[in-house]
């Protein structure tokens, strides 16, 4: 692997860019291997990049029936929080979030990770209270928030409606949430992961699982079968396919969520802001679009399109916001398949298939969680056993009523 | 933008409507008999099939009233529409 560097970048300039290596191989899939990741996304390529480097597993493939980073990991709107109540959660979600802060420098891939806060609005007393509840758990659980007055928010985001529908009465900051570029969170975990001798497998669609008296022992592919007696799955929105594949069942109903952009402006707006009355969010990308996304399509599906109803809310929500942005014309708009569980929090460990183990149940927020997902998952691979962090996200906590319920503790949109 | 024929209203759109969720599913009992695994199952797993869903549906801002629809979660086309408790429609490819 050539190292990326400014002196790289020199060289490669003076000799008109033709001499970059392709960043991982195209590989083609052995009869067996020690352990196999199927997905392609940021979550699968995070596991097979952490059995690598931190597990010391080498000869580990990952399986993507498309291309990898073209699902979800590709269609999200690359917000990184960790604002959740439960300790649990917060745990876990700021152990992503402090791998992200030193990703790019781990990768030796610049994944633009941009610590621009986030901010949540409150449009009523009910809403500040909420507020205020959630700043006391964030700050019990140890993770930095600020709380001010609608005055100060208006003062501290330029441009937000001064008398809108939903009046803007106070915000939460987490002054440590941003962006990042979600490509090149795939991209960099890719050539990560391959430098390290994982197999990265593209256009390989998993038919079928070889499961002997409760046990995995390979995988059926379109491109063959594969021996392996350890596999992670982490598909997010097909989870309920895979699992049919492997004769069970999961708490999960897979929807479409939204996604919009803008053409490119000047910077407007530095910050990330959500409004809960409309559901809808919104920040500006390095090269200048609106990336903004709303609430759900609220009925399950796996058309990665959306439908009207959702779109129309989203930007009504965004113009309530910022009138001014009423002018601005949008490029594209597309969904992506989320895999909702009644709690919003992430299925992570054993599946009823030995050896077959789970990555699944992030709903509309897997990005922020794709370091810690990948880090948990691989422990669990390599191990066996659940890593402490992801201990309490079992799939068994529907069976014995532990749920850690985000949807209802963190307003969770759906 | 589904379109969706109510039994009482005759076709309108998306809407006035809200999904209550797959449909069919029978809760187990007598209480006393039902182990924590089922009470899972009934309560939180779902079938969730990329392919023909048999699902409920509420005219919410219409007659207020539920029936039951079969949709293909991937195209999104509606291939039967029936009442609350009538039986399965036959699956289709």
């Amino acid at each position: 692997m050539t190292r990326y560097s400014a002196w790289s970048l020199l060289r490669a300039g003076l000799s008109g860019q033709k001499n970059w290596a392709p960043a991982w191989r195209d590989a083609s899939p052995k009869a067996g291997y020690d352990a196999v990741v199927i997905g392609g996304g940021g979550h699968g390529l995070a596991t097979a990049y952490y059995l690598a480097r931190v597990h010391g597993l080498r000869n580990v493939a990952l399986l993507e029936r498309g291309w990898i980073g073209g699902g979800n990991t590709g269609r999200n709107t690359t917000v990184i929080r960790s604002n959740y109540f439960f300790p649990e959660s917060t745990r876990f979600y700021d152990f992503a979030l402090g791998l992200y802060e030193g990703l790019s420098s781990e990768l030796n891939y610049n994944i633009m990770f941009s610590r621009r806060g986030m901010w949540m609005l409150a449009h009523d007393r009910h809403g500040v209270e909420m507020l205020r509840r959630s700043a006391n758990a964030m700050l019990r659980n140890g993770a930095a928030v600020e709380m001010h007055d609608g005055e100060e928010v208006r003062r501290r985001i330029p441009g937000l409606n001064p008398d809108p529908r939903f009046p803007v009465i106070a915000g939460l900051l987490q002054p440590r949430g941003g962006t990042a570029r979600h490509d090149a969170v795939a991209w960099g975990y890719a050539r990560g992961a391959d430098a390290l001798g994982v197999d990265i497998i593209q256009n390989c669609e998993v038919l079928g699982f070889d499961i002997a008296g409760g046990r995995v022992r390979g995988v059926k592919t379109s491109r063959g079968d594969i021996a392996c007696d350890r596999i992670g799955m982490a598909v997010a929105g097909h989870s309920s396919v895979m699992a049919q594949l492997a004769g069970f069942r999961l708490p999960i109903t897979s929807y479409a969520l939204q996604a919009f952009v803008s053409e490119p402006m000047k910077p407007v707006l530095d910050t990330i802001v959500l409004a809960p009355a409309t559901g809808v969010y919104v920040s500006q990308s390095d090269k200048g679009e609106l990336v903004f996304g709303g609430a759900l399509d609220l009925f399950p599906s796996y058309a990665q399109r959306g439908s009207l109803p959702a779109l129309e809310q989203a930007v009504a929500g965004l113009i309530d916001m910022f009138p001014q942005f009423s002018r601005v014309r949008m490029l594209r708009q597309w969904a992506g398949i989320v895999d909702v569980v009644h709690d919003s929090t992430p299925i992570l460990g054993e599946s009823p298939v030995d050896g077959l183990y789970l990555n699944c149940g992030w709903g509309t927020g897997g990005f922020k969680a794709i370091p810690a997902g990948g880090y948990c998952l691989a422990h669990q691979i390599a191990t066996g056993t659940p890593h402490p962090l992801a201990a309490a996200f079992s799939l068994d906590r529907f069976r014995t009523g532990a749920l850690i319920d985000e949807a209802a503790a963190s307003g969770i949109a759906h | 933008m589904l379109l969706i024929d109510c039994p009482w209203c005759g076709p309108r759109s998306e809407h006035e409507f809200r999904c209550g969720g797959e449909s069919h599913i029978a809760r187990p009992g007598p209480p006393e008999n039902v182990a924590d695994g089922e009470w899972a199952d009934y309560l939180f797993y779902r079938t969730n099939p990329k392919g023909e869903h048999l699902e409920r549906w509420l005219h919410r801002f219409g007659c207020g009233r539920w029936f039951n629809i079969a949709r293909n979660t991937v195209d999104h086309r509606i291939t039967a529409i029936y009442g609350m408790t009538d039986p399965k429609p036959e699956p289709r490819a």
